[in-house]
């Protein structure tokens, strides 16, 4: 692995190497000390082209806690908001000798880009509405935790799949890791072509949420409600959103997911999301180690 | 007296031409003159017209020029090509495109005919003064405001009946502009998977659909730029079959590209070199376009050469401009999509990029079959050769083609203006 872009481009087995590398990190995360020297002298620049507080810090921790040198590169009051293109920023930052840039970029594709710039590694922390690898890749580690399995598992992704970042890299890397992904959502938040895509399509929530052993709700913008991809927050809510009486439907070892940030009371109940058997607080938890796996994998080798 | 000795016109039997004073004075064997072209193996065909051409002057002279894109056009065998009209200021006066014709005279590699704007500015609000433009010196007869869809059914309806006047014709970029915001990719698998905002087939067959209508209600002639989908040769195959008035062109990229470049190419997924609008389309798209160009529903290819500077390409996706250069390997390009395919013999290539959109422009002097006493616009090609195309090599100010790293077959050795070449042994004259 030189590069972590998308999810599609992980085998089975790189796929359960960095959550087997994460459970070992883990064990890290609950010492006293939770520093590793693995990354000394490493630099590892955080490259962020849109506000995302949680998946920075959540890198930074993850490198810090490798002992990498971190670089944050926030657009806004840099030479981006000034008009540099990618390419300049990204020549810049090989200038400087980064090891390892993570991106997230509002536009699609913009890591591939990004790759043919710069000589250390890339890894996609969200790229327009394309992927957001390490999500899935957190996901996937959160729900082997809980539920003990991926093979097999019945994951409902609910709610803007067609926006979604985190819904393609999640049914690219779980199908590849054996669970069967249902994706339920309004018409209109399906992109065309779905059927084509290596997982089943529903319309209909509570059909398929009595099957779920997993049930992952995703943040619904209220700006798409204006662009008449559905007809009312409160419409979509009853139709698309877990509240209490639907969340009964789950079997009881059945779990609740969200990438956060959550609406609460638009696809997720209060309730449902502060439930004993809602995973959201430890998706973020999880989110550190996942990362650290990530980056100890793609650069933490002797040869670098 | 310039002798073209052992050329294949359009395919056939070796012959020889004799230019004098601009025309075709004699085709036959053993002719003499004072300056011979040497030709054997080559085809000879009627000089290229080109519908569809951005010269980008006045205004984006960083891109291209009138100068280096008729060089261009010259190199890829053209005599003639249609300036479009969505420069800086916009071609939709008559000084801008009496200024446009002009340099195309002083440049001298081949006829600029200016296309003019349909609505002042492109901005579809208000007609353009559009027979002023008919009646200068630039005799403008297509009327186009591309890159922008004349959405506005009245204002469409208005431009159609307009023209009929001075014998014009409205070249329709279709696109209705609601379906396609933030459009970035043909709508469909490859869109989905890579997470860009699609530009759907309906959007483009929809506008054709009804331009087609209003052509027929008004009585008025009714040409469609760039088709690109299988929906939109269905419906122009209709239009026909009522006999009315209503022509077509497809470019050489939607002929051989899809979609799927955008995903895996030589030159790496999410490379906006591939970034055109109309989107590449799919494979089925591209076999019914070959098909339609192949039984006459579309008349003819016509380039949409879109020069853009390296830092417009050199971007992410959502960022980058849209259009590819085209004119130095369309007839490359036809080659290996209709010849070597077996949908189009050269006869067949002649009509559809020199006699029909030389007929749709209403150019007098272009597009004439190869005969003693027509204007000696000749194109000289090689059929047999096959190169990697190299866009360092390209006379064009522009390196946008999506073509680098594929071989092509053929290369255009001459090309005669009236009797005047332009272009000699693969060279500028």
């Amino acid at each position: 692995m030189k590069h972590l872009i998308s999810a599609g481009d992980l085998s089975r087995d790189e796929a359960l190497l960095i959550l087997d590398t994460a459970e070992e990190l883990a064990r890290v995360s609950e010492r006293s000390i939770k520093k590793l020297p693995t990354l000394r002298g490493r630099t590892v620049v955080n490259l962020f082209f849109e506000d995302s507080t949680r998946t920075r810090i959540s890198f930074e921790a993850a490198a810090k806690r490798l002992s990498a040198d971190v670089i944050n590169f926030s657009a806004k009051g840099s030479s981006v908001s000034k008009g540099e293109s990618l390419k300049d920023t990204a020549l810049t930052l090989e200038a400087m000798g980064a090891d390892a840039v993570v991106i997230r970029h509002g536009a699609s594709g913009a890591p591939h880009r990004l790759a043919n710039w710069v000589r250390g590694s890339v890894l996609n922390a969200g790229d327009g509405t394309h992927e957001h690898p390490t999500q899935a890749l957190l996901d996937a580690f959160s729900m082997r935790q809980r539920l003990g399995r991926l093979e097999g598992l019945k994951v409902a992704i609910v709610g803007d799949v067609l926006h979604s970042r985190v819904a393609r890299s999640n049914v690219l890397l779980l199908s590849t890791l054996g669970a069967e992904v249902t994706l339920v959502a309004p018409p209109t938040l399906l992109p065309v072509s779905v059927e084509r895509w290596p997982c089943q399509v529903s319309y209909d929530l509570d059909a398929v949420l009595p099957k779920a052993d997993v049930v992952m709700m995703l943040r619904v913008q209220l700006e798409r409600m204006n662009a008449a991809y559905f007809p009312s927050a409160r419409e979509y809510s009853r139709r698309y959103g877990l509240d209490r009486d639907r969340f009964a439907k789950l079997h009881d070892d059945a779990i609740v997911m969200h990438p956060g940030p959550m609406n609460r009371g638009m696809e997720i109940s209060a309730e449902v999301a502060d439930s004993p058997r809602s995973t959201i607080v430890e998706q973020v938890g999880n989110g550190v180690t996942v990362r650290m796996a990530a980056l100890y994998l793609l650069i933490g080798g002797e040869n670098q | 007296m310039i002798v073209i000795r052992n050329a294949r016109i359009l395919g056939g039997e070796p012959r020889d031409i004799l230019i004098a004073n601009g025309l075709i004075s004699e085709i036959g064997a053993g002719l003499g003159g004072d300056t011979v072209i040497e030709a054997d193996g080559l085809i000879a065909l009627p000089g290229l017209v080109d519908l569809h051409t951005h010269l980008r002057e006045p205004g984006r002279e960083d891109a291209e020029t009138v100068e280096t894109g008729t060089r261009a056009a010259a190199m890829g065998g053209f005599t003639a090509v249609h300036a479009m009209a969505n420069t800086s200021p916009v071609a939709d006066t008559a000084g801008v495109v009496e200024q446009v014709w002009r340099r195309g005279q002083e440049a001298g590699h081949c006829d600029v005919h200016p296309v003019g704007a349909v609505t002042s500015g492109l901005e579809g609000k208000h007609l353009a003064e559009l027979g002023a433009m008919a009646d200068s010196q630039a005799r403008v007869r297509v009327f186009s405001d591309d890159g922008k869809c004349v959405s506005d059914a009245v204002l469409m309806r208005r431009a159609l009946e307009y023209v009929k006047a001075f014998d014009g014709v409205v070249a329709q970029h279709a696109q209705e502009p609601r379906l396609t915001e933030g459009a970035q990719l043909n709508e469909g698998e490859v869109s989905g998977r890579l997470g860009l905002t699609g530009w759907p087939a309906v959007a483009e067959e929809a506008i054709i659909a009804r331009d087609c209508l209003l052509a027929a209600h008004v009585g008025s002639r009714l040409h469609v730029c760039h088709v690109s989908t299988a929906g939109s040769v269905e419906i122009i195959r209709w239009a026909k079959s009522k006999g009315w008035n209503v022509t077509a062109e497809v470019t050489p990229h939607h002929l051989l590209l899809t979609d799927s470049c955008a995903e895996a190419s030589p030159v790496g997924p999410y490379n906006p070199i591939y970034k055109v609008n109309p989107p590449l389309r799919t494979q089925e798209d591209v076999t019914a376009l070959r098909e339609a160009l192949a039984d006459g529903t579309i008349d003819c290819v016509a380039t949409d050469h879109a020069p853009h500077p390296v830092e417009d390409k050199e971007t992410e996706w959502a960022a980058a401009a849209m259009g590819m250069i085209g004119l130095e390997t369309a007839l490359s390009v036809v080659q290996e999509a209709m010849v070597e395919t077996g949908l189009l013999d050269w006869a067949g290539v002649a009509d559809r990029m020199s006699v029909r959109p030389a007929r749709i422009g209403r150019l007098s002097g272009q597009g004439l079959p190869l005969e003693v006493g027509a204007p000696a616009n000749i194109t000289l090609y090689d059929p047999a050769v096959r190169t990697p195309v190299d866009p360092t090599a390209m006379v064009s100010r522009s390196r946008n083609t999506p073509y680098e790293g594929l071989t092509l077959p053929g290369r255009v050795v001459a090309t005669i203006l009236r009797g005047r070449p332009t272009v000699l042994d693969g060279k500028l004259v």
